[in-house]
């Protein structure tokens, strides 16, 4: 008898042979891809050396030799090239921050009022979401800029909430914090009421985990939170100074002032990823089905422990997936800042930068790699915390 | 013997039916809702009144120069005098006729698509496909057979933005399908490749790749091989949606059953026939609603071509805010551009929303 399987070659010619032609496709696609990689460079070496640029990290070192509206460290027209890029970065990452704060915060009321059995609540939040998620987040940017806060009145004439907040255009003045006697005191208690939080939670779960007892946590927390610095305060005197900001000739002297890009930056990008946001919220309390509600009644919880304990660690499995790529759009789509000329790192960097020193290619290869290690490590961090909080199927 | 007779229904309260009941049961049902719906109430006397005012009470829509804007509200007149510059852009009046005649033709040609009844539909999709962008490009541009030559430097407004959207979908379509194959493939290399392509362009923001597009592109090019702004930026467009498409089309194809592939396989069909014949055709029925969704962001995206000086519809009402014969129009600018641009984006998700309900059969118990 003929042993078929004994025969393992395939009869025919070599190139039928599935694993043969695999190793040929990927060693054609390798050499394609080297190839082209080598034209690009080669084209470029001419290009470079023909227009007399000389490529190389160099020009970081230069001083930069103009001026920057926000900087949150020290910053003088002969710094130089390297600390605008930090200087570009940390405004990114400002605007990305405060936005990503709000966009949640509104994301997430505006997805449970969808919800909510109020049908005025309901029909608002819907109007909201369907609104503003099909406008462009670069043409609310420009409403925001060039239709609201740049025709406001000047500081002269700024709108004024109690004498110690002013709308102007140019910008939002308002106090600053600084120390005073009472400020190592008042930190010290801080520490210490933080501290004192975090043990008690520690107390409270072992022993109802011990004993079934609960404990009022929250509102403990709360109370010592508040009144142990404030009694800080009382004794030791106010930990902060504040500056109020005072016109002086035409402008505003003293506290901090939130220039009008980037209260614009930050509106339009809340308000457009809040709606996304609030979609997330929505389907993701919708997925969790009506019997863990009704499971969760019938073993006598009340609707708040039922929502607390039972519907949100649920419903935040599903929304966690989708709400880690709302922040990867806002923190790029920060990058729209350069339309408005806020000095994020993408108008400052490859706008101006560029073109002062003509460094095209080591520009853009800096400013995508930076986009590219913000967007890797809010996908990792988000992925981590989803796997700690991911179903756990036995 | 008595028959017991059954009285008859008492009337429901009057407060539960009706539009009390309604009220009662949907805005007022305890002290908690009661708040809301005041304060909701409220909320929409602060914002709807003055908006129906400015919009349309106090506004003015007829004249033809500033000076005829003499009301409270809103200015129309500025859209309506500014009304083909933010249509066609800089197109040659005379021509403008092209344009339209495109826009038609689309429509004419794509409209059989849409009737469920229609045979063969595949084959004629493919066929326009083919054709109407030679058309188009022909209509358009011109330079050949008999049509005077409009440079696309000329090109700008709801056409440059509409230009940009259908070319860049429809050259991130096949590509990121060939991307999504390539991740999903067998082979290490093939795979390591299309990851790495994918996972960059995912990685950063539109604006950084049109930036890349406008100031390397030039350095990546042998000498005299020239491409032009809108080229470059189509480029741009077409490279980094492609990565999104592509990560949409893997969702498809990892939804398909591996019995699908073996059975495939089985009827000795190689890969090319397996893909083409069994697998993507399902893979991309399911994912046809995702695909819909990544042309709304695109839309919007393509605004984004402001920063690299293009003319789109954005950037045309820009440019006519700031012409000095009409400042301080900047509100009814961007007002009547959102508008626009919501009407298309809604219409899109609407229609995406509506596939979905449609397509999603035979899977549901």
């Amino acid at each position: 008898m003929q042993n078929i399987a004994n025969n393992s070659r395939p009869r025919g010619s070599v190139w039928t042979d599935p694993q043969v032609r695999a190793w040929a496709f990927q060693i054609i696609a390798v050499i394609a891809v080297v190839a082209l990689g080598w034209y690009l460079f080669h084209n470029t070496q001419s290009n470079l050396a023909q227009r007399g640029i000389i490529s190389g990290f160099g020009f970081l070192e230069q001083s930069a030799g103009f001026g920057i509206s926000q900087h949150l460290i020290d910053y003088s027209e002969s710094d130089t090239y390297g600390r605008v890029f930090v200087i570009g970065l940390l405004n990114t990452l400002l605007v990305s921050v405060i936005g990503i704060f709000f966009a949640t915060l509104l994301g997430f009321i505006l997805g449970v009022a969808r919800l909510s059995p109020n049908w005025l609540i309901s029909k608002l939040a819907t109007i909201y979401i369907e609104t503003f998620r099909n406008i462009p987040p670069l043409l609310q940017i420009f409403f925001w800029y060039f239709a609201v806060l740049l025709p406001l009145p000047g500081p002269k004439q700024s709108l004024s909430i109690g004498d110690t907040f002013f709308l102007s255009n140019r910008g939002l003045n308002m106090p600053s914090p600084s120390m005073a006697e009472g400020y190592w005191p008042f930190i010290i208690a801080l520490v210490l009421a933080v501290v004192a939080v975090i043990v008690l939670a520690r107390w409270a779960r072992q022993r109802f985990e011990a004993t079934g007892q609960p404990f009022h946590t929250v509102y403990v927390s709360l109370a010592i939170l508040l009144l142990v610095p404030g009694l800080s305060a009382l004794v030791f005197g106010d930990p902060f100074h504040w500056t109020v900001p005072q016109l002086t000739g035409f402008n505003f002297r003293g506290g901090w002032v939130v220039i009008p890009e980037l209260m614009a930056l930050t509106l339009a990008l809340t308000i457009y990823t809040a709606a996304f946001i609030a979609e997330n919220v929505r389907s993701g309390i919708q997925a969790v089905s009506h019997g863990q509600t009704e499971a969760a009644r019938s073993l006598g919880l009340q609707p708040t422990v039922t929502l607390r304990k039972v519907i949100v660690p649920q419903a935040l499995r599903v929304i966690i997936p989708p709400l880690t790529s709302q922040y990867l759009n806002l923190a790029k789509n920060s990058s729209l800042a350069a339309g408005i000329g806020y000095p994020d790192m993408v108008s400052l960097f490859a706008g101006t930068v560029l073109n002062q020193t003509g460094q095209a290619i080591e520009v853009v290869a800096i400013t995508m790699s930076v986009y590219l290690a913000i967007s890797i490590s809010i996908s990792m961090l988000m992925n981590w915390y989803n796997k700690r909080i991911a179903l756990v199927e036995r | 013997m008595q028959t017991h007779t059954f009285k008859p229904d008492l009337p429901p309260p009057p407060m539960s039916v009706g539009v009390l009941g309604w009220l009662r049961s949907n805005l007022f049902s305890n002290w908690f809702n009661t708040l809301l719906t005041l304060l909701a109430a409220y909320l929409v006397w602060l914002i709807v009144p003055p908006l129906v005012q400015w919009a349309f009470i106090e506004a003015d829509w007829n004249g033809s120069t500033r000076f005829d804007c003499t009301g409270e509200g809103a200015c129309w007149v500025f859209i309506k005098e500014r009304f083909s510059q933010f249509m066609y852009g800089f197109y040659p009046e005379e021509l403008r006729w092209r344009v339209d005649l495109t826009l038609w033709l689309a429509v004419i040609g794509a409209a059989p698509l849409f009737v469920p009844m229609m045979p063969r539909k595949a084959i004629y999709g493919l066929a326009f496909l083919l054709v109407y962008p030679l058309l188009a490009f022909w209509l358009l541009h011109g330079g050949f057979f008999g049509l005077s030559e409009v440079e696309t430097s000329q090109w700008g407004g709801l056409l440059l933005t509409l230009v940009i959207a259908a070319v860049g979908i429809t050259g991130a379509l096949p590509l990121g399908i060939l991307l999504a194959l390539g991740r999903r493939s067998e082979m290490p290399a093939i795979r390591v490749i299309c990851v790495t392509f994918i996972e960059f362009w995912r990685g950063v923001p539109l604006i950084t790749v049109l930036f890349m597009s406008s100031v390397m592109l030039p350095l990546f090019l042998p000498e005299g091989m020239h491409f032009d702004k809108l080229m470059r930026a189509l480029i741009g467009v077409i490279l980094f949606q492609s990565a999104y498409i592509a990560e949409v089309v893997r969702g498809g194809l990892q939804a398909i059953p591996k019995g699908q592939y073996e059975a495939a396989a089985a009827m000795g069909l190689g890969y090319w026939r397996m893909m083409g014949l069994v697998i993507l055709p399902q893979a991309l029925k399911l994912v046809i609603p995702g695909i819909v969704n990544t042309f709304i962001a695109l839309f919007k995206d393509t605004s984004l071509v402001i920063i690299i000086g293009l003319f789109d519809l954005l950037n045309s009402i820009k440019q006519a805010t700031t012409d000095p014969v009409w400042l301080g129009m900047a509100t009814e600018g961007y007002v009547f551009a959102a508008l626009v641009f919501w009407i298309f984006c809604f219409g899109m998700s609407r229609y995406s929303m509506h596939l979905e309900r449609k397509l999603d059969t035979g899977h549901k118990r």
